[in-house]
């Protein structure tokens, strides 16, 4: 007899530990799961590696869906230091604020925080793409690599320090720029995939109004004129 | 690492509830400091009655004091009496014991041990008043004692606890001592508490005290300060120490994760944020 999957399951965090939720998860017996009573817990659906679809009802500890690779992972509360840190793939949404560092080192997928971001948001940043409704903190895009940061707030000192080449998008102002970090021009291409990162956010803001941020490769290169330090 | 939590009661009906409230929060912090926890209880009167003074004090045999109601709990030793702060203090110090807290609203716990087995200890569940404050101790500076164990309480109702290591202790300790300012540990976290002892003593209020304290010292730090008006959270210039402070109109709490905070009652419409770096939070009764 074929074994029915479930469509959808719940899991009460009050009766039932983080460690079996993400038990549950990285062998998934169902498609989408929703977790009551997150209560601030950290590492609440960590480690995600199939295309399921899970809802938090309350706000998040440290590294919620960290390390998520397929996962739809949304917060329906605010998330604890770490949220999506090193995502490969997939979608985590925040619908209020992230702690610090939140998608810090992410490769690949997409993080939305829909409140604000606190310091160190993408820092060291690989590829990730992440898409903040509100503010971002200090520090934020530290060593980014790769990946773009679109800020719809403001963004707080030293943004965009020691960056490679990860591409910044900010709609209000900029405390101040890191090492290394300048303002480019906004070509065609660079409002057209804003657009579309803000269409996959859900936020309708005029591409127009940002401002881009990126790598004036005078750090990362090594400069002949230098020799002397070394 | 350590944890800290503290809860400032504004409403008078949660009063009878401080302690049950503060252990809650105290036992969500238990895994970022299992080493030791000290706790500071504010406006409680079974424990320090009104027109007494109260003070804390670790000490090797008990303390005999006519008049006083003494009570022991683990580590710590509580020593209430109808006397002035500088009289009790002075005749608790005659003892030999070590003195750690004292002033007229505050009472004092320090110990080592894990912190559920601590708040028991201290019977903290049955603590009222209208401020509290805890601190979970992962020792990274000095010692596991008693002594190096949080808060430390080296000025009248005052209380400051730590997370985080300072850098320049050392320097500051020397200037300190060059002043005449007297030490009871090495603990990095007892020469914040007396630099800002020094400043409330020469007037300046809790804010002022701590913007110079962000100034005058390096490195890591999230520190929790309460006096007998009320309390103040500050974070150091890159909040390498997590911080999160959450408001209602019957209270005012901080933590160092929100889960600390996640049981308080009226938690799901409060306003939630992170302290900022190097700016002073502050509140008064």
């Amino acid at each position: 007899m074929a074994t029915v999957t479930p469509v959808s399951s719940k899991v009460d965090l009050s009766t039932s530990s983080v460690r079996a939720l993400n038990a549950e998860l990285h062998e998934p017996a169902a498609e989408a799961y929703e977790v009551l009573h997150p209560q601030g817990a950290h590492a609440i659906a960590a480690g995600v590696h199939h295309p399921v679809t899970v809802d938090i009802r309350g706000h998040a500890g440290y590294y919620c869906a960290g390390m998520n690779d397929g996962g739809t992972i949304t917060v329906h509360g605010s998330a604890g230091t770490g949220v999506a840190e090193n995502m490969m793939s997939g979608t985590v949404r925040v619908h209020g604020d992230a702690s610090q560092s939140a998608g810090a080192t992410g490769h690949g997928g997409l993080l939305v925080v829909s409140g604000s971001a606190s310091m160190r948001c993408g820092i060291s940043m690989k590829g990730i793409d992440i898409v903040v409704g509100g503010d971002i903190g200090p520090m934020s895009a530290f060593m980014a690599q790769a990946g773009r940061l679109v800020v719809c707030g403001d963004a707080g000192d030293a943004l965009g320090d020691s960056i490679y080449e990860a591409r910044i998008y900010v709609r209000g102002k900029v405390n101040s720029l890191g090492a290394d970090c300048v303002e480019k021009p906004m070509r065609a291409e660079h409002l057209s995939e804003l657009a579309g990162l803000l269409g996959a956010a859900g936020l309708d803001h005029d591409p127009a109004d940002f401002r881009r941020y990126g790598s004036a490769r005078k750090l990362y290169h090594f400069a002949a004129h230098n020799s002397d330090s070394y | 690492m350590c944890g800290i939590v503290g809860l400032h009661l504004r409403d008078p009906e949660l009063y009878p509830r401080l302690g049950s409230l503060l252990e809650s929060m105290l036992c969500q912090m238990a895994g970022r400091g299992p080493d030791s926890a000290g706790v500071a209880v504010y406006g409680d009167h079974r424990r320090c009655p009104e027109g007494y003074a109260a003070v804390s004090a670790l000490t090797e045999g008990s303390v005999e004091i006519p008049g006083a109601l003494v009570t022991e709990a683990g580590d710590t030793t509580v020593i209430a009496a109808p006397m002035g702060v500088d009289d009790l203090v002075a005749a608790v110090r005659a003892t030999g014991a070590r003195v750690v807290g004292f002033g007229t609203d505050l009472t004092v716990y320090k110990g080592t041990g894990h912190p559920r087995e601590l708040a028991a200890t201290y019977d903290l569940a049955n603590a009222q008043g209208w401020q509290g404050l805890a601190h979970t101790r992962m020792a990274t500076e000095s010692a596991v004692t008693p002594e190096g164990c949080h808060p430390f309480s080296v000025g009248p109702d005052q209380c400051l606890v730590h997370n985080g290591s300072f850098a320049n202790h050392a320097t500051i300790r020397r200037e300190l001592r060059a002043e005449g300012v007297e030490f009871d540990s090495e603990n990095d976290s007892e020469v914040g508490a007396r630099f800002v002892a020094q400043r409330l003593a020469q007037g300046e209020d809790l804010a002022k005290a701590l913007r110079a304290l962000c100034e005058r010292f390096d490195g890591f730090y999230t520190l929790l300060v309460t006096t007998g008006e009320g309390f103040a959270v500050v974070c150091d210039a890159i909040a390498c120490k997590p911080a999160i402070i959450a408001e209602t109109p019957r209270w005012v709490a901080m933590a160092s994760e929100f889960r600390a905070l996640a049981d308080l009652p009226g938690i799901e419409s409060a306003d939630i944020y992170e302290p900022e770096p190097e700016r002073v939070y502050a509140w008064q009764r």
